[in-house]
């Protein structure tokens, strides 16, 4: 950044009184100016450009006609998207309690010292950096109805074997079990953070009292994460919402289209049928969901 | 029983649980296709072999994919470390005009589903010629809110005296920023270029719609289209796995001593 130059011809344009004023308006401006341009320019213009949008029939290629809020009408008598909020739906009541409760027991069993704790902390953190494209091949290996372990396993336990992936009933409820396997790490670090942080007088004396763990645990130790816990619920709903990768990479909607969620929806509409005015309208649609939702968990939490 | 063989009683055997997929599929990567197609399947490769490696490397287009995706991980991390650590610093350090919206403005984009951007930044960048380019994989990955984010968090907390003491000393801004800041901000920067290589490295919804030429590919949408057209090579997309997921381990694994630390000062659990 030319911050420096800047300066410098300031201190040979500008008398003193304004020099000492300007300098730090250049220099502050020469620090934030480049992230900022990228991160509001590909963020806050686009979302703009997405609504006006979503008021036309765009395809991609051409802008399409104003058709006002036809693409919001739409939505209403799409089946197939009322289909695809109800997987998302589905997905996200199994997925953001379960991985945020996995979570808290984990970082509390890894908040003791106890041997083989970074071993521990390894293993439940390592799954969350396997990409979904690879996660989704070795789910398509490990949940095979014919010849995956999972089934093999099965069987030599005596039980039938499943359809997994490639059952409607079940296609799902196996993604919210990958997912959770992939995403458990990320709330158990976070747990253990704010774990970690909670004075160690406060629990001591809770326990001088005469407090059963239980009882340390629920009225000294859950209060304290409440923080923790209100940014994770957040957190966790709007990656189940957004839920693609693991998708595309593994029953790309199917069987049945029992696995197309909103987003999956929104790209096949927007990028294959060439929707885009449809498909801005829907992803407006999530936006506006995923607000209402995050702000009634921060309201809840400030409680 | 005491408390910590019963956490070990909990965490040993849910720990292998999770371990045991990446270690089979490592060990799937070195058997040959013939092994691996048996029922019920192998545990342990009875004939170690590199084929799937070798398939993977002279078969397609899998070694520009790797390269594909180094360059874009490459180029979002040096401008993670570069762009947010100056503005964090900006932020938190240097008082100017607009400052206040400056900020308020990047944290407001954190609220903007990437859903929503995809359509007009295809858009845009078809209009600017991008499209098809790594330049549309790189640009979106330059900077991120949350990196500026947790880089001002990091100043904040770090005393003024030494800045001073430059300042003092005759250091100018930018010398203070490169001189002594910077120097002092390695646990925060090694968190945030293990975020930025793990978004940038796995990314795999802006490149399927940024790009279309099958030589342009980075690692995940190649293996996303390698699985469902050579879906019984499973050595070979097994050895492509093994591939794309080893660097972010062992990124992770160097940078882990780190993460907890971070997410106490950046305030990210609340």
């Amino acid at each position: 950044m030319t911050a420096p130059t800047m300066s410098g011809a300031a201190r040979v344009s500008a008398p003193p009184a304004r020099r000492s004023r300007l300098v730090p308006q250049l220099t502050g401006w020469g620090f934030v100016f480049p992230a900022t341009l990228v991160i509001v320019g590909l963020s806050l213009f686009p979302a703009v450009w997405a609504l006006l949008l979503s008021l036309r029939d765009g395809d991609l290629l051409t802008g399409g006609d104003f058709v006002g809020l036809a693409n919001y009408r739409d939505m209403l008598g799409d089946a197939e998207l009322a289909a695809s909020a109800g997987h998302t739906l589905l997905y996200t009541v199994l997925f953001v309690p379960g991985s945020v409760v996995l979570g808290l027991a984990l970082a509390l069993a890894l908040n003791l010292k106890i041997r083989l704790i970074g071993f521990y902390r390894t293993c439940f953190f390592v799954p969350y950096v396997v990409s979904a494209a690879a996660t989704g091949i070795l789910s398509n290996f490990v949940f095979d109805p014919d010849f995956g372990i999972v089934n093999a396993g099965l069987k030599a336990l005596g039980l039938p074997a499943m359809g997994f992936l490639q059952d409607p009933d079940q296609a799902m409820l196996t993604l919210v079990a990958i997912s959770l396997w992939g995403g458990v790490g990320m709330p158990a670090v976070v747990y253990l953070a704010a774990l970690q942080d909670i004075p160690r007088e406060l629990i001591e004396a809770a326990r001088v009292d005469g407090g059963a763990g239980r009882h340390v645990l629920r009225h000294v130790v859950l209060p304290q994460l409440r923080p923790a816990t209100v940014f994770l619920l957040i957190w966790q709903t709007i990656t189940a919402l957004q839920l693609f990768d693991l998708v595309y990479t593994t029953t790309k909607g199917q069987p049945l289209d029992s696995t197309t969620t909103i987003v999956f929806y929104l790209y096949r509409q927007a990028f294959q049928l060439f929707h885009s005015g449809y498909g801005t309208a829907i992803a407006y649609v999530l936006f506006i969901v995923t607000l209402a939702v995050s702000g009634a968990v921060l309201w809840r939490g400030a409680k | 029983m005491t408390r910590r063989s019963l956490a070990h009683l909990f965490l040993m055997p849910l720990a292998l649980l999770f371990v045991a997929p990446l270690v089979w599929m490592a060990l799937t990567a070195f058997m040959p296709d013939a092994d691996i197609n048996t029922y019920p399947p192998k545990l342990w490769p009875e004939h170690f072999t590199l084929d799937g490696f070798r398939r993977i490397f002279t078969e397609d287009d899998y070694p520009l994919w790797l390269a594909n995706t180094m360059i874009v991980a490459g180029a979002a991390v040096l401008g993670h470390v570069v762009l947010c650590s100056l503005a964090g610093y900006g932020f938190a350090r240097i008082e100017f005009r607009g400052r206040g919206v400056a900020f308020a403005a990047v944290m407001a984009t954190i609220m903007v589903p990437t859903q929503v951007l995809m359509i007009p930044t295809f858009l845009l960048f078809k209009n600017m010629g991008l499209i098809d380019t790594l330049g549309a994989a790189i640009v979106p990955w330059l900077a991120s809110a949350f990196g500026v984010f947790l880089m001002r968090q990091f100043f904040l907390s770090l005393p003024k005296e030494l800045e001073e003491a430059a300042v003092i000393d005759g250091c100018s801004p930018l010398g203070v920023f490169f001189r002594v800041v910077l120097p002092l901000a390695r646990p925060a920067l090694a968190t945030l270029v293990v975020f930025t290589l793990l978004g940038a490295w796995n990314d795999l919804i802006w490149p399927l719609i940024a790009i279309s030429s099958e030589s342009g590919y980075t690692l995940q949408l190649g293996l996303a289209t390698f699985a469902g057209a050579r879906h019984t090579e499973w050595s070979a997309l097994m050895a492509g796995n093994v591939v794309a997921v080893l660097p972010l381990v062992l990124a992770f694994i160097l940078a882990q001593r780190h993460f907890v630390a971070t997410m106490s000062f950046s305030g990210l659990k609340g």
